[in-house]
């Protein structure tokens, strides 16, 4: 893409082909930042195992994205929202992953240290919704 | 569905990875490329990275797994050109591609691949 | 509109020229020459504008951040940060804007007016002007925060050289603590120095880190494998004595990672690995 997206949009993330132009959208959002390219790839990464989270636990969802600022810099601001299960024990997620040494699980915390700012909003039975934001 | 080819040059495969995959087109690189070396008896299999932005841990996974499945079929396997910027989040996200065999560029992945040929009864 | 912002809208427009006159009068006195008077003009026409249609979109101080004052909130952000990177002081930088109360008063004082209509009209000034100090001073101080946080980048890039040792083999000595963001730049600059050159052993000598603790010990993992990624080996050399009793005591795994005590031992194993032979001649 050429041209600048507007500073707050959202897109579908539904199933896997989702999950790419999901990459693609915030690729082309980091650049428009100008973010080094360590940031890109660790924003691009980051919104690319939210985003199959989304699909593969979340029954499907959409990331929304918002060019936030706090007066003097500038950053990128993703939201990952579904309406699925929920996650029932946070602590434990944020846990889990790779860092057990087993290859399943949602990674949540390898892509928290991949961004500045991370939140999570879950409620069994309702949904999921998990933010999260790199400063210039 | 998009399909990344496999390469044969003498006994060893080549795959250059060149596009933003979806997940299924790993999955289907991962099964096509077992067949191949099962197909071929193939001693080494080249992987080249070095087209991609961004390796995830579905990616990085595939990889170890396609390493995983050539090392008891027979095959030794070699990623080369993964970008700086990619093997920081690697380390930051905490996959550490354990196992998987890796190299700055072809020549040198080619260099791997002959040596491992060469302790091969 | 409340009749308080009325007489101030009017006042910022009948009074315009006195205002821009008592404010710099003001201003200079208060700065005794530390001030910057560069652009002063424009600024400050800039900063009634804002205030002006603030005040007449009948905008209330005690809700600085609504949609009346954007303009003003924007015009004083801006001043603020080029104000903070020219290096005029905090107090300075908000003494500035303070200083339009003054002028204000005094041209209200000249006015005819109830006693509690000049009351009303003088406590939303006030209340006005301070809240654009306030504003004045938080802009600055993210401002100066950008400013050394650039600068530490910068530091940490110059204290992190890549020095190539010898035909594929590169080192880093790192020099201090090695924290998160040192372990960052050490491993930006040796990746991106291990493909332009092409090497195949890093050496990272840690004889000028004071301290290596687990956190230490996660980032040297960290880089370490990172070089793997890439194809590289890498070689920690500068481990003294001490560390390495820490080391073993903290019972921290250095997972298969070849480590020695001197840069030296560290160069003549990284020309081994090379396929280089180092021989002396004799006689």
């Amino acid at each position: 893409m050429t041209t600048d997206l507007a500073p707050t949009g959202s897109a579908p993330v539904r199933d896997e082909r989702d999950i790419v132009q999901a990459r693609a959208v915030v690729r082309t959002l980091t650049a428009q930042l100008k973010f080094s390219l360590v940031e890109q790839t660790k924003m691009i990464t980051a919104a690319s195992e939210l985003a199959r989270n989304t699909v593969v636990y979340g029954g499907g969802g959409e990331m929304r994205w918002e060019i936030v600022s706090d007066g003097v810099r500038r950053g990128l601001r993703l939201h990952f929202d579904d309406k699925g299960p929920g996650i029932p024990d946070v602590e434990q997620a944020l846990v889990d992953g790779w860092t057990t040494g087993n290859g399943l699980g949602m990674g949540l915390s390898g892509t928290r240290r991949l961004v500045n700012e991370f939140e999570i909003r879950t409620q069994v039975g309702e949904g999921t919704c998990v933010s999260i934001t790199r400063w210039k | 569905m998009e399909r990344i080819p496999i390469l044969r040059m003498g006994k060893h495969l080549l795959v250059t990875i060149q596009i933003d995959m979806q997940d299924q087109t790993a999955m289907r690189l991962q099964e096509d490329l077992a067949n191949m070396i099962e197909k071929t008896s193939a001693h080494g299999v080249l992987i080249d990275v070095s087209a991609l932005e961004m390796v995830d841990s579905f990616i990085g996974r595939m990889l170890v797994s396609i390493s995983d499945i050539g090392r008891i079929l027979g095959a030794t396997t070699v990623v080369v050109g993964i970008r700086p910027a990619v093997a920081i989040t690697l380390v930051e996200l905490g996959l550490s591609l354990g196992g998987v065999k890796t190299a700055l560029n072809v020549e040198r992945g080619m260099a791997v691949l002959d040596a491992a040929q060469g302790s091969q009864p | 509109m409340r009749p308080e912002n009325q007489r101030l809208a009017d006042l910022l427009r009948d009074e315009h020229d006195a205002l821009l006159r008592g404010w710099t009068a003001e201003y200079h006195h208060y700065a005794e020459g530390r001030g910057l008077t560069q652009n002063l003009l424009a600024d400050q026409q800039a900063i009634l504008r804002g205030l002006e249609a603030g005040v007449r979109a009948d905008g209330d101080a005690n809700n600085f951040g609504a949609a009346p004052w954007n303009a003003l909130r924007d015009t004083l952000a801006q001043l603020s940060r080029n104000r903070a990177a020219q290096g005029e002081t905090a107090d300075v930088t908000s003494g500035f804007t303070l200083a339009l109360k003054r002028p204000i008063f005094d041209a209200l004082q000249r006015q005819t007016s109830g006693l509690q209509g000049q009351i009303d009209v003088i406590w939303a000034t006030s209340a006005i002007v301070d809240r654009m100090a306030q504003w004045t001073v938080s802009a600055y101080q993210k401002t100066r925060e950008e400013i050394i946080v650039r600068q530490q980048h910068e530091l940490l890039e110059l204290s992190t050289p890549v020095i190539k040792l010898w035909d594929g083999v590169l080192a880093v000595p790192v020099i201090g603590t090695l924290d998160s963001s040192r372990a960052q730049m050490v491993m930006e600059t040796l990746l991106e120095r291990l493909v332009e050159t092409g090497s195949e052993v890093a050496i990272i000598d840690i004889t000028g880190v004071p301290t290596v603790d687990t956190l230490v010990a996660q980032h040297l993992m960290k880089t370490v494998t990172a070089i793997r990624l890439m194809g590289a080996e890498s070689i920690i050399s500068g481990i003294r004595p001490q560390i390495a009793q820490t080391i073993v005591h903290l019972g921290i795994d250095l997972q298969g990672i070849i480590t020695k005590s001197t840069l030296a031992d560290a160069l003549a194993t990284a020309m081994r690995m090379t396929g280089h032979t180092v021989s002396r001649d004799a006689g």
